[in-house]
């Protein structure tokens, strides 16, 4: 079943490149970064259209927002139903696809519906969480929820079911119980997957917040971005874009580097 | 799932959750849950509505051109990145972030640039579809065996010529599970442009159900647009498995 | 000369040992209709080293995976001390062909596996595992993980492993595939020692007939798939001499020749 292969990256074969110093990886990046700022910048003076800030506007909003506190107490309430709704869907996904990797039965009933749900359009769900539990933290925190679990839960279910046959061999060879044999083997064989649906479902989860907050009620930077908008402020409703942008891709940075000094010896070491 | 010597199709249990929404939906428990056969009647009821219809019609429409868009970009700018350091090196960066962004952030922008209408829901199908397949094109391309890409350098083929006929074709199954996960994403892009701009397609048929509490059209809506959905991804699936089939003579 | 007199040779008045793995008409069809074994039956006499030897995908690994009571047979049994197998045992110890380390453990920790499972305290099993990591000779890389070795020092990983649980019967899927030349014949020593010193019965896979000749008390050449035992041979080779002059003794050259004439039309 093809939706059975979760979204991996493909890996890529590393190829010497000829390195000469006008290629070093950080000034190419710093370039790019440059140049992307700089068009920014000239698009703003043109300006291709009056909702359209410079990048220098931006950043000075970003500054006088970031000096008044309100940027950060944005993403204060912004990470609150983010944080719970992850947290939840984290243990209950990993859960609910471990068991669905180590039991037939338990996978028969469980994995059609969470295959379907991956590739559904969640989103349409919003109104009626809100209908059902009103404008408050609970909707938000299930919009995360749908958004992040199904992610998580098929990549669990698929790390565990394709733990490598050779290790459990050898495992039942030295004799391991069913338990010794899912602690020592199975979930250290699965994490490096069941922690990249982690990150998938986090970067779904952020989705899902910034939409409950433009949906339901805007709050925290949903707030921002909306009352900034409403009364023209372009400057600071891109600023707290770029924020929120920047925030989840350093959030998702941080629960990879979590992963590595946490739960992956082996991969500190250079290869 | 084994019952004897019986195989049980795995996707019966659906079967059984159907049937276990039926006796929810009949006890009543709450008007959120109206029995699935109510909400298979108000199906066929609404289907053939022209307001659905159109509705179904425009949003393909976005979704298409959106998907097309993201193709046209996304697997030259994918091929570019894998065959060039420099591209790859000023590029990279920028598709990871946005490949792991949270892209509704951005609608909003692409809102106020480009006026509430079809525009843009449009390139929020591209906003949600382009860097997965950027991300996988560029994977097929650095794939490809380097004896391959000297062979064609020998023969004296054109830049041109090596793109058509080495990179699209040796790269081709990456492309297309790149654009098989586009697509996947950019159902949900069409549907959440539709959400945020609200006077469009389903998007506007979302709002009179839910405001109106009609819940049996919702749920009929919601689940003719899952099925339609899932049968998409199973159909990308299954031609990607044919163009595997052919790929596995590559190696 | 042929085999049978090597045989009548080497055979001491002594009683002969008893047979501690029988193996009783096994036949094994893998799921999709592959018949790997058919009908095979063979006995290991305890304490010896019994090389199986064959063409390549003719069922080495799966008679091996059976004994150990990893894959069940078709048909027929395996007895282990004369008790039938129904699973794995503490008696049997396995080193597989392709090593089957953990990727995210350190050698330490992957050679004292076999004694995690069986719930000794760290202490004792960490002793354990280094003095096996040093019979291989990996001491100093107690703490690298897999993927910082070379194939012959990870197939040394599995082999310290299989050693650290003290088992009777050592089953050998090619432990000695991955390393060098040098390498090799210093294991080839160090089995021969383990063989001569401790009463272990090995069960070896081996695709160097070479090899086979010089460790061997007995060599089971099998046919190809569905395996059947073509011919058993026992190599009257001296031992306990200069490893060169037994490589260029005439019955260690007899019986490479006899093994390679036996085996030569299975190459084309
Ligand atoms: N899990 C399996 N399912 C189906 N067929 C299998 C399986 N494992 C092995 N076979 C088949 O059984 C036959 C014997 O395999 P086996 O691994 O025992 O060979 P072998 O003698 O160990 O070969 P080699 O010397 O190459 O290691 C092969 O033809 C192989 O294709
Ligand atoms: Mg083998």
């Amino acid at each position: 079943m093809s939706t059975l292969i979760t979204e991996q990256p493909i890996a890529v074969a590393p190829r010497p490149w000829t390195d000469h110093a006008l290629l070093h990886p950080w000034l190419l990046r710093g370039l790019s970064l440059a140049l992307v700022l700089a068009a920014w910048e000239y698009a703003g003076r043109v300006p291709i259209s009056p909702a359209f800030p410079t990048f220098a506007d931006t950043a000075a909003a970003w500054l006088a927002m970031l000096q008044d506190g309100s940027l950060l107490r944005a993403l204060w309430i912004t990470l609150q139903p983010l944080a719970i709704g992850l947290l939840i869907s984290g243990l209950l996904g990993v859960a609910i696809g471990v068991a669905m990797g180590l039991n037939r039965l338990t996978e028969w009933f469980g994995a059609p519906i969470f295959i379907v749900l991956q590739s559904a359009p969640l989103a349409a769900l919003i109104p009626l969480l809100t209908f059902a539990y009103g404008i408050g933290l609970t909707s938000k925190v299930l919009t995360v929820c749908i958004m992040a679990m199904p992610v998580i839960v098929l990549n669990a279910f698929n790390a565990v079911r394709h733990t490598p046959g050779s290790l459990l061999e050898m495992g039942k060879s030295f004799l391991g119980s069913k338990r010794q044999l899912i602690l020592a083997i199975v979930l250290p064989a699965a994490s490096p997957v069941i922690f990249a649906g982690l990150r998938l479902g986090a970067a779904a989860g952020f989705i899902g917040a910034i939409l409950a907050e433009l949906l339901i009620t805007p709050t925290g930077i949903g707030d921002i971005i909306t009352y900034s908008q409403s009364i023209a402020d372009y400057p600071a409703m891109y600023a707290a874009i770029a924020t929120v942008i920047l925030f989840s891709v350093l959030f998702i940075e941080l629960l990879e580097w979590l992963e590595i000094r946490l739960f992956r010896p082996d991969q500190r070491v250079p290869r | 799932m084994q019952i004897g010597r019986f195989r049980v199709p795995m996707m019966a249990s659906l079967l059984i959750w159907a049937l276990l929404w039926e006796i929810v939906g009949r006890l009543g428990l709450t008007i959120l849950l109206p029995p699935l056969s109510a909400i298979a009647g108000r199906m066929a009821e609404i289907v053939p509505t022209p307001t659905f219809l159109a509705a179904a019609w425009i949003t393909l429409q976005a979704f298409l051109a959106g998907n097309l868009i993201a193709i046209a970009l996304g697997v030259p700018l994918g091929v570019l990145m894998g065959r060039s350091v420099i591209a790859d090196r000023m590029l990279l960066p920028w598709v990871n972030l946005f490949l792991s962004a949270p892209l509704t952030a951005l609608v909003p922008v692409i809102m106020i640039l480009f006026g509430y209408g079809q525009t843009t829901i449009i390139l929020t199908v591209v906003m949600f579809a382009l860097w997965i397949i950027v991300l996988d094109a560029r994977a097929g391309v650095r794939n490809i065996a380097p004896s391959l890409i000297e062979m064609a350098r020998v023969y004296g083929a054109t830049p041109l010529q090596a793109f058509l006929k080495i990179h699209l074709l040796a790269a081709l199954p990456e492309i297309l599970a790149g654009i098989r996960l586009g697509a996947i994403r950019a159902v949900k892009g069409v549907i959440i442009g539709q959400l945020l701009v609200s006077i469009v397609g389903f998007g506007r048929l979302f709002e009179l159900y839910s405001s109106n509490f009609l819940m049996e059209h919702f749920w009929a809506l919601i689940l003719v647009l899952f099925a339609v959905a899932f049968a998409l991804a199973e159909g990308l699936g299954y031609l990607e498995r044919r163009v595997e089939y052919y790929a596995a003579a590559r190696h | 000369m042929t085999p049978a007199s090597h045989a009548s040779q080497a055979a001491p008045a002594a009683p002969p040992p008893r047979p501690i793995v029988q193996v009783e008409r096994i036949g094994k069809v893998y799921p999709g209709g592959v018949e790997a074994l058919s009908d095979l039956s063979l006995d290991f006499p305890e304490g010896q080293l019994t090389t199986l030897l064959g063409p390549s995908g003719c069922g080495k690994t799966t008679l091996l995976k059976i004994i150990a009571g990893l894959i069940e047979p078709t048909r027929g049994q395996v007895l282990v001390d004369g008790q039938p197998v129904s699973g794995p045992g503490p008696e049997r110890a396995f080193v597989f062909q392709d090593f089957a380390l953990l990727p995210w453990a350190s050698v330490l920790r992957n050679v004292a596996f076999g004694l995690e499972l069986r719930g000794l305290a760290k202490g004792e099993r960490e002793a354990i595992a280094e003095q096996q990591i040093q019979e291989v000779g990996l001491k100093g890389f107690e703490q690298h993980f897999p993927h910082q070795l070379s194939g012959g020092m990870r197939q040394r990983v599995g082999l310290a492993r299989a050693l650290a649980v003290d088992a009777k019967v050592l089953l050998m899927d090619e432990p000695f595939s991955a390393v060098d030349e040098q390498t090799r014949r210093k294991f080839q020593e160090d089995l021969l020692a383990l063989v001569a010193h401790q009463k272990k019965t090995f069960l070896f896979v081996t695709h160097s007939i070479e090899e086979a000749v010089y460790v061997s008390d007995r060599i089971v050449l099998l046919s190809r798939r569905p395996s059947q035992v073509t011919r058993i041979i026992e190599p009257a080779v001296p031992r306990g001499g200069d490893p060169d002059a037994i490589r260029r003794h005439a019955s260690y050259l007899d019986t490479v020749e006899t093994i390679w004439r036996g085996l030569k039309h299975y190459v084309d």
